[in-house]
């Protein structure tokens, strides 16, 4: 019924996965997980065939809220207190990374053909898209450094099992989605508050240097000019 | 079984108890010792109804977790093996509560009795469980709160290798025990004990599974060759969880070797054989270690090798029996291996309760340190006496009365139909035999090196008495040892239900084995009875000859020198030596020494250690060979979240691809 707009979000939603690969200020890779989770708010509004009841514009109004703008004002906030503005240094350049995200986007969509879709009504591009968000997700974790991209990366990867929920399963998304959004609510509270103090602690929110507390054997210590740098963009 | 339920709660809740009052030494002590004896007590209950001979217990509660369900029951085997655990286990903890206070500066005390109770819940819930699942937690709890109960005293190294080799051993034999019920669960179509049994197998399947169990309970009960945890755990821990680990914890193993057997059915002849091996092997190396050793607990650690060694054999002998269709036999070898249990979780508890006094006492566990402490610590002296002699199985104490079984099921294994059984006969009489010689030899040392003799060290600065919380627990496991004496013959008329239930055979046919054998044990308690009296006699003339004399006091084994000192006399190593060095082979001990020189030698010094032989000559070369072959990989673990991140993303993406392609 939706077919259209309900395809035009997981277009946005494609071009917000790349734009998170793709940059390095944080002030944008937070806008853009504000708005994605604003595109993922209006899904369920998408999703009713019969109209939509109640529950549905409730589910939307508490995904925005919490997605588009409780979890980024956290973050925004996790971002001045540690007073950093960027990645610097991250494990896989910034178009590697769009390249690797292509490549996932390949895999994804090869994906969405295997995989059975449960409704006949539903989309082409759930699958793929939905999937494709969640690798990236995973990848922000992988490529970055930063303890703030982390929880940005695993923010994402939260978006794109919500988007695969509700477009797969929208008949009883809402307690599992309220599962899981408060699951998640809670970590970025948590981890908001945790990279508050190790940049207290430790002047950084490096986690390579963070690695270090274990006690293995370092392989390749930080040369020292590298602890300059960060300092320095600090 | 609301009775045990409630123990398993009040020992849960207990533990949470303590460690939520740890702050107070002395609170969490008391919540930790309670629990554990109010658990006990509870427990006893039922265990005591079903033992002499009440109904079965059975409960079943839903459970959520996949092919588990939450059912526990309560027959003669678990019951047996239950007894033990309560009684020692809560005469262990009001031992550990003095104990553990002399560290109550040093340590949060609430964190040992956590484990502890935690250590009595999943033990009952091994021997209670009927679900392989919940015997697998029951287990792996059992396995952790022991394991870090090792790491008590973790600024030393030698603890941390302790503890670090009981987790891995436990562990790598847990596999074994994960793929044995995993096709046991596969064959029932259910994880539960009750579909195990009557599954029809072939003989190769009940044969790998029966290896599986023999490794991976072994392991636990510490035969030879998976003991290497044990000489090293056992010393390591504080001695009250020394004597529960050695007293009940090894008795898991033995259990669920006899619960596993009575899943397979069907015992081939080639089990019994493997376990006769197995047993006489670790009886007669582990009191060869035993006799050799200078450290008291680790002693006493390999002596408990010996003891399982013995309980093996009688269970192989067992399982022969069963396998020729001999009752007979059966009845022999089972019924000596669970008494055997019995006597030695009593005997072995209270020793090593006895080796942490001294250690309380004097601060050394190193016997040729040690000396005359039977004339401070005559109560100590005594109890160590009656437990020795228990485990020596010297007559007519009741480790003898156990291992005579097993001795009459060697010696009758040439009556059973079919050959090939005369020369293994003579080879376990002729093994067990030597074995008694050499666990007195081993105990001789143990306890004239410590408590007899004059001290071989200067007194100690702080001789820390122990009080009656440690003592009274001493006491009361060698009165019980006393106690079976004359109660063992007939308490295994109690293991008819156990026997019937392992072997197959009629009831009826088991009792006549078993009065039989209590009828030949008459002329021996007559005989036991005439030495006693004799002994009584001899003691009587002679205060009747000394009375009214003056009575000097010599110095002991002061062998008629004019001016003999302290440092003169046998020390234990030299007691030993002369059976130690007859056996050099196989110990292969190392010795470093500083020789006397010239006519006025200045210095002279010598040092003895014996390493384990499996552990020198075969785990330590295949670890260094198999770290050597992974180091290259070390490259892996680097210790970044990020990559391992990738790793699971990596295998989670290959296996949807490999399912979906």
């Amino acid at each position: 019924m939706h077919s259209a707009s309900f395809d035009f979000i997981f277009v946005l939603l494609l071009l917000s996965d790349l734009a998170l690969l793709g940059s390095s200020r944080f002030t944008i890779l937070i806008r853009t997980v504000s708005a994605q989770g604003v595109l993922l708010g209006l899904l369920p509004l998408m999703t009713g065939e019969d109209g939509n009841t109640f529950r549905h514009y409730a589910l939307a109004a508490g995904v925005i809220a919490l997605k588009g703008v409780a979890f980024p004002f956290l973050l925004n906030r996790a971002r001045r207190q540690a007073g950093v503005s960027r990645e610097i240094q991250p494990l896989v350049g910034f178009s590697l990374s769009l390249l690797v995200g292509i490549l996932a986007l390949a895999f994804s969509i090869w994906m969405g053909f295997k995989l059975p879709r449960p409704m006949a009504g539903t989309s082409h591009l759930v699958v793929p898209m939905s999937l494709f968000t969640l690798f990236s997700g995973l990848f922000l974790i992988v490529a970055r450094h930063k303890a703030l991209t982390q929880v940005i990366g695993y923010l994402t990867m939260e978006n794109g099992i919500y988007a695969f929920g509700v477009a797969m399963a929208y008949q009883e998304p809402l307690l599992v989605e309220l599962g899981v959004m408060l699951d998640v609510f809670v970590g970025v509270f948590v981890m908001g508050i945790a990279i508050f103090h190790i940049n207290r602690e430790f002047d950084h929110i490096d986690t390579r240097q963070l690695s270090k507390l274990g006690d293995w054997p370092q392989s390749a210590p930080a040369s020292p000019e590298d602890g300059f740098m960060e300092k320095e963009m600090l | 079984m609301n009775w045990l339920l409630a123990a398993i709660g009040v020992w849960l809740a207990g533990g949470v108890g303590a460690l939520l009052f740890a702050s107070s030494a002395t609170w969490a002590t008391r919540i930790g010792v309670a629990s554990v004896v109010l658990g006990s007590v509870a427990g006893m209950v039922p265990v005591l109804s079903t033992l002499f001979g009440g109904p079965v217990l059975e409960f079943q509660a839903a459970w959520a977790i996949p092919s588990g369900s939450f059912s526990l029951g309560l027959d003669g085997l678990s019951a047996f093996f239950l007894l033990p655990t309560l009684v020692v286990g809560s005469l262990a903890a009001i031992y550990g509560g003095e104990y553990l206070l002399s560290y109550r500066n040093t340590k949060n005390i609430g964190m040992p009795w956590f484990l502890y109770n935690w250590l009595m819940a999943g033990m009952a819930v091994v021997f209670l469980s009927r679900n392989a699942l919940l015997f697998m937690m029951g287990w792996e709890i059992m396995t952790l709160s022991a394991a870090f109960l090792v790491f008590f005293d973790d600024a030393k190294g030698n603890v941390r290798t302790a503890g670090w080799m009981y987790l891995v051993a436990s562990h790598i034999a847990m596999e074994f025990l994960l793929v044995l019920f995993i096709m046991l669960g596969q064959e029932a179509g259910s994880l539960d004990f009750a579909g195990f049994a009557g599954v029809s197998r072939s003989a190769w399947l009940s044969g790998f599974l029966f290896v599986c169990a023999v490794v991976g309970f072994g392991t636990k009960a510490g035969i030879m060759p998976f003991h290497i945890w044990l000489p090293e755990a056992h010393p390591a821990a504080p001695s009250h969880v020394s004597a529960v680990m050695s007293a009940l914890l090894l008795k898991t193993g033995v259990y669920g070797l006899l619960r596993t057997l009575t899943f397979l059915g069907h015992y081939q002849e080639w089990w019994g054989w493997v376990l006769m091996g197995i047993g006489l092997t670790s009886a007669l190396l582990g009191i060869l270690f035993a006799l050799a050793q200078s450290d008291l607990k680790r002693l006493l650690a390999y002596s408990s090798v010996e003891n399982i060694g013995i309980i093996f054999i009688g269970i192989g002998i067992g399982v022969l029996g069963v396998s020729r269709g001999s009752a007979a036999l059966a009845t022999l070898g089972f019924c000596g291996a669970l008494l055997h249990a019995i006597n030695h979780s009593m005997a072995k508890g209270m020793l090593f309760l006895n080796a942490g006094c001294i250690l309380h006492a004097t601060g050394t566990r190193r016997i040729n340190l040690l000396g005359g402490l039977s004339k401070r610590m005559p109560l100590e002296g005594g109890t160590f006496l009656v437990g020795a002699l228990a485990l020596c199985a010297l007559p007519p104490m009741n480790g003898f009365l156990s291992e005579f079984w097993i001795y009459l099921g060697a010696y009758r294994m040439r009556g059973i139909p079919g050959s090939g059984v005369v020369m293994p006969s003579l080879v376990l009489l002729a093994g067990l035999a030597l074995v008694g010689g050499f666990a007195a030899v081993a105990f001789s040392k143990a306890f004239g090196g410590a408590y007899l003799g004059q001290p071989r060290q200067p007194e100690p600065q702080h001789f820390h008495r122990p009080g009656w919380a440690m003592r009274g627990p001493l006491l009361a496991l060698a009165l019980i040892c006393l106690l079976l004496v004359p109660a063992l013959p007939w308490a295994a008329t109690l293991t008819v239900p156990m026997v019937q239930a392992l072997t197959g055979f009629e009831g009826r046919e088991i009792l006549e084995q078993i009065s039989s054998v209590q009828t030949s044990l008459w002329p021996l308690a007559i005989f036991a009875g005439f030495l006693l009296s004799l002994a009584g006699t001899l003691a009587g003339i002679r205060w009747a000859v000394l009375r009214g004399r003056k009575i000097g006091a010599g110095t002991t084994w002061g062998c008629g020198y004019a001016a003999p000192t302290r440092r003169m006399q046998y020390s234990a190593t030299s007691f030993s030596q002369p059976l130690a060095g007859f056996f050099a082979l196989i110990l292969q001990g190392r010795k470093t020494e500083e020789k006397a020189d010239g006519f006025f030698p200045r210095s002279a010094s010598q040092s003895n250690s014996i390493p384990d032989l499996y552990l020198e000559k075969i785990y330590r070369p295949l670890f260094l060979w198999i770290d050597s072959r992974l180091i290259r990989w070390r490259w892996i673990q680097h210790g970044r979240i990020q990559a391992y991140i990738l790793y699971i993303t990596l295998t989670l993406l290959f296996l949807l691809t490999w399912k979906l392609w």
